[in-house]
């Protein structure tokens, strides 16, 4: 399986902070600005929403990002320009619906999708509606292309499933902190323990998304044993706020920065806790 | 289940999130064995409620004045009849029964047109299981007698408020309940479409209606049909109405999809104003299946239009995608005015009040006579009750030919 070298190195530090955005929300310009800042807050890798009309793994705050994205004129096209303007170092992880990569270009399948993104160096995908069993076309054209295929694992994921889906993932496994869809929650799933500790015989790298909104969250995770974080919901809602209240570009960007600062000074502090007990503090509360 | 279940030829699959994929996988493991099986009795049961609660057998009625009309012999599968005023109840009590067999303790569904979800508080009520079911708040005002009779039946009704309100948006509502409370609930999907095994399993309870009628037309007309006639949404009547017909290659087998107010796509609005995804769509990938969908050049999901929300769909289930690409299937399509025109010529005619979706293969025959054989059945997928608000909406507006009018009734 090709590996994309960008996502190995940005998992090879203490702990990493993963954000997510959906990009041009609210709009193509200031979209640009709060990928930016998300890098300059600490981002160790971006995940980069390119929206889709039926985000079913998706609550409400995304779904809002994504009908504001839409309203501004995001396409699959924009996107790739959107990279392409980009003035970030960090790799890049597109994550969308499989429907927008299999129409793109004029080819059947999922290639030409993949050959361009690829062309602008991004380093991977995460596609939330396609399981293991339906993921072979995108995960060949992936390796022909030398980018990574992330997978999600849910709470309910275990036995062959698990196997099946590990079999194929690269570059990091996207670890489901809870049943449902994303949003910000006010409390760690315990779910997250038993996650983590299922798939702790396998070396690649566990990032844990969905639900986590602060840097208490994030420290919490990483010390029961995650590698990285993933935050979406608490970072669209300062996005989303700065759209209400029709803050200054520039103000918003910073308040993401800093929250991105947070999450990841967070992420590092549960790095920094006794090894010894790294990987217990959640686990042990759940059955394994 | 065979590997055709699963894909149906290019078609279905399973496109969901990766933490419904064991509840997908338990679901396809209960089909196989109580379904398909008839494990533990399970199909016994499920026809014996069907009988007592349900009302069937339903009637071949052989409809006189269409006859005399068409100048052949046309005969209504009374689907009107079944309890609930549609044939939505055949599957509604299928999956409910189903949970209930898997031991599930929460039933949640999408509805469009509200008889989806009717039939399905129906059956959880019968069943004695509670019941939440998610619907467009669109759909919620210009359905609400059945929005009420939901109620009556002990179900919460969740309005779906995101994009223009519709079945769409109501299906990926019910899709992420389902992935938050997965482990104890199941999703009673209202049609032939979604991730396998829905597709094969929803029709599997509808096949009762071509079972029925092929039987029934034999003994009545001393033979099979030439011709069987059905409108199509997701196309559940429609599966339900064709199953036992697939294999008889000299029967028509007609799919008539919502025309709505035009075939043409607005790109740039994302609208289509019309449900024809049989006629116009593209192979893509929208809840849990690839289909035939109404999308743009991107594969954005387009907004559908029809003067009838069971028909409102982007999409339609992956088995009559493939049907009518092999050609075993033919697709059709007639627009709001055809449907409206002829649910007032069915009333007037054979004193049947029929559903606005079923209307649209009543058009259907007025527009093509021609191409009607010895023998036609048309699936009365359900009655029009719920519809009369809207009815007397959308009449006014237009110069319907033999409509009541519907100044007059109110003055
Ligand atoms: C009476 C009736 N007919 C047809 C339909 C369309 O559904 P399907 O295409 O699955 O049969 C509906 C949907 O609500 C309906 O209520």
């Amino acid at each position: 399986m090709a590996e994309n070298e960008a996502l190995n190195e940005a998992f090879a530090g203490d702990a990493a902070f993963v954000p997510y955005l959906a990009a041009g929300d609210p709009s193509y310009e200031a979209s640009l600005e709060y990928v930016e800042a998300l890098e300059r807050g600490g981002a160790d890798v971006i995940e980069l929403g390119l929206p889709f009309s039926e985000p079913i793994a998706e609550g409400s705050t995304i779904q809002e990002a994504v009908v504001r994205s839409l309203e501004g004129g995001m396409t699959p096209e924009r996107f790739f320009e959107f990279v392409d303007d980009l003035d970030v170092d960090v790799p890049l992880v597109c994550m969308t619906y499989y429907n927008l990569i299999y129409q793109y270009g004029d080819d059947e399948g999922p290639r030409p999708f993949v050959e361009k993104a690829a062309s602008l160096g991004l380093s991977g995908f995460v596609v939330p509606d396609l399981p293991a069993e339906e993921a072979g076309p995108l995960r060949e054209a992936c390796d022909e292309f030398g980018l990574d295929l992330v997978f999600i694992v849910a709470p309910t994921t275990a036995g062959d499933r698990l196997k099946r889906i590990m079999d194929q993932v690269s570059g990091y496994v996207y670890v489901q902190a809870r049943l449902g869809v994303t949003g910000a929650k006010d409390d760690v799933s315990d779910q997250t323990g038993a996650s983590l500790s299922r798939l702790r015989e396998w070396d690649v790298p566990k990032a844990v998304g969905f639900g986590i909104k602060t840097g208490e969250h994030a420290r919490a995770v990483v010390a029961a044993g995650a590698d990285g974080v993933i935050v979406g919901s608490a970072l669209v809602d300062i996005v989303a706020e700065g759209h209400e209240a029709d803050t200054p570009v520039a103000e918003t960007a910073e308040r993401l920065e800093s929250k991105t600062h947070e999450l990841k000074q967070g992420a590092l502090a549960g790095a920094g806790e006794d090894p010894e007990s790294r990987g217990e503090s959640l686990a042990e509360s759940e059955p394994t | 289940m065979t590997a055709t279940d699963v894909k149906f030829g290019e078609y279905g699959g399973q496109y969901v999130p990766e933490a419904l994929m064991p509840a997908i996988e338990e679901l396809t493991d209960a089909y196989e064995r109580y379904v398909l099986e008839n494990e533990d009795g399970f199909m016994d049961e499920f026809r014996q409620r069907l009988r007592d609660f349900g009302g069937r057998p339903l009637p071949l009625q052989r409809a006189d004045h269409l006859s005399e009309r068409y100048d052949t012999e046309v005969y209504l599968k009374r689907e009107d009849l079944l309890h609930g005023g549609a044939h939505k109840l055949n599957n509604a009590l299928g999956q409910v029964l189903l949970a209930k067999y898997m031991g599930k303790e929460r039933i949640i569904a999408e509805t469009g047109a509200g008889q989806h979800g009717t039939a399905t508080a129906m059956a959880a009520a019968h069943l004695g299981l509670p019941c939440e079911i998610y619907m467009g708040e669109r759909d919620i005002n210009r359905q609400r007698p059945n929005v009420f009779r939901m109620k009556l039946n002990g179900s919460e009704v969740n309005p779906v408020t995101t994009g223009r309100g519709t079945l769409k948006e109501a299906i990926s509502e019910t899709m992420r309940d389902w992935a938050t409370n997965v482990e104890d609930t199941h999703y009673v999907i209202g049609s032939i479409v979604g991730p396998a095994p829905f597709p094969a399993m929803v029709r599997d309870f509808h096949a009762v209606i071509s079972e029925e009628a092929r039987e029934q037309c034999k003994e009545q007309t001393g033979g099979l049909p030439d011709t069987v006639v059905a409108c199509a949404g997701g196309g559940s009547n429609t599966m339900g109405a064709f199953a036992n017909f697939v294999e008889d290659a000299d029967t028509e087998l007609v799919a008539v999809e919502a025309g709505g107010s035009s075939l043409d796509v607005d790109e740039a609005a994302g609208v289509a104003p019309n449900s024809a995804s049989l006629s116009t769509g593209d192979e893509g990938v929208l809840h849990g299946a690839r289909t035939k969908l109404l999308q743009d050049g991107d594969g954005q999901i387009l907004e559908s239009h029809s003067i009838s929300s069971g028909l409102d769909y982007a999409g339609v289930g992956p088995e009559l995608a493939h049907l009518v690409d092999e050609g075993r299937v033919r697709a059709a399509n007639v627009d709001d005015d055809a449907a409206l025109a002829a649910f007032h010529r069915l009333s007037r005619l054979e004193g049947i009040i029929p559903a606005l979706e079923t209307a649209h293969a009543f058009g259907w025959m007025e527009e093509n006579p021609d191409e009607l054989g010895d023998v036609t059945i048309v699936n009365v997928s359900g009655r029009g009750d719920k519809d009369l608000e809207s009815v007397i909406e959308e009449t006014e507006k237009r110069d319907v030919e033999g409509a009541v009018d519907v100044g007059e009734v109110f003055r």
